[in-house]
């Protein structure tokens, strides 16, 4: 049984070092590196859309964090570098797109849909609660009675 | 009345969905549209000593075609390239793309050369800046050097008849007016 925790620890282990990306960049402070790290991961590879630039392959990913790394160096700050990504490929670069008119039903809807989901359940819960509280009045309860009474 | 609520709610679902379906994730809105075309200067690829900037793409409506011979997709546009060049409707800029020189001219040695010219790009720096992420690119440049128009993948001739045909004839009336 351990044997075979083990081994199966190994095997889930293996793809691990797969996800690390290829090639490695050096920067002159950690804060630098903290940021590109942080950028590669907010930034869209345009190429393979599900991926950010910090785990995508394609070429593209690579010339851009090649890019990336370049103006970290060269001591742009993070908006300069996402201001320069955006005016190339557009909002969809961004994981976080900005809050505009084009993005509001992107950023709102979920909110609005919560509220109405809210909105219902509250109504179906009232309307159970009143449907039990109302009592029957006379024509009614004869006819739950001769109901009854059919069944007998 | 009840069972209408959610058959509206349906309606509008289906309403988006019909619409995202429609909707191709492959093709980003270039934000280059409306904008002056991105600078740059490369040597061309036929003669070398000589350079090209964006500057020399302003005077007449253009087409800068992104292409490399290691690209698939470039074989398949590139006939309908060769027929808009033998009619001669607009002149064709290539950015030969991230390519090998070498494979680059047989390419256009085998197939035929519909550009004008063809600027090169082994790196990928031009095509950064104009925001390339997939060849072919094709970009409709108006006479005063602003990018018009993106087409992402290869021009066939139903997107040329429908989207870019008309649009090179409305600026060259643009011009003319």
């Amino acid at each position: 049984m351990k044997t075979q925790i083990a081994l199966l620890l190994v095997l889930l282990a293996g793809p691990l070092p797969a996800l690390a990306v290829i090639e490695s960049y050096d920067f002159e402070t950690p804060a630098q590196e903290q940021r590109f790290k942080q950028l590669s991961e907010e930034l869209r590879c345009l190429v393979c859309q599900n991926e950010n630039l910090a785990s995508s392959r394609a070429d593209l990913a690579q010339d851009l964090r090649q890019q990336l790394h370049e103006m970290i160096l060269a001591g742009a700050s993070n908006d300069e570098i996402v201001e320069y990504m955006v005016a190339r490929y557009g909002d969809f670069v961004l994981y976080r797109p900005p809050v505009k008119s084009s993005t509001w039903l992107l950023w709102f809807g979920p909110a609005i849909l919560a509220v109405l989901a809210v909105w219902v359940v509250v109504r179906v819960v009232k309307a159970n609660a009143r449907a039990d509280e109302m009592p029957l009045d006379d024509a009614e309860r004869r006819r739950v009675q001769q109901a009854l009474d059919r069944r007998r | 009345m009840r069972y209408l609520i959610p058959l509206g709610i349906f309606a509008i679902l289906v309403g988006f969905f019909a619409v995202g379906l429609e909707l191709d994730p492959k093709k980003v809105p270039s934000p280059l549209v409306g904008k002056p075309a991105p600078e740059f200067e490369g040597a061309l690829l036929e003669t070398p000593e000589r350079r090209f900037s964006e500057s020399d793409l302003r005077g007449e409506v253009s087409l800068f075609n992104v292409w490399a011979s290691w690209c698939a997709a470039c074989r398949t546009e590139h006939p309908f390239l060769m027929d808009l060049a033998r009619e001669g409707t607009v002149p064709i800029y290539g950015l030969n793309y991230k390519d090998k020189r070498d494979d680059a001219l047989q390419w256009l040695g085998k197939l035929g050369n519909p550009y004008s010219a063809s600027i090169v790009d082994p790196e990928g720096r031009i095509g950064l800046d104009w925001g390339v992420y997939g060849v072919p690119e094709t970009f409709v440049v108006d006479a005063a050097g602003v990018v018009r128009w993106k087409v992402i993948g290869p021009i066939t001739p139903e997107i040329w008849r429908k989207d870019v045909q008309p649009l090179v004839e409305q600026l060259r009336r643009g011009k003319a007016g």
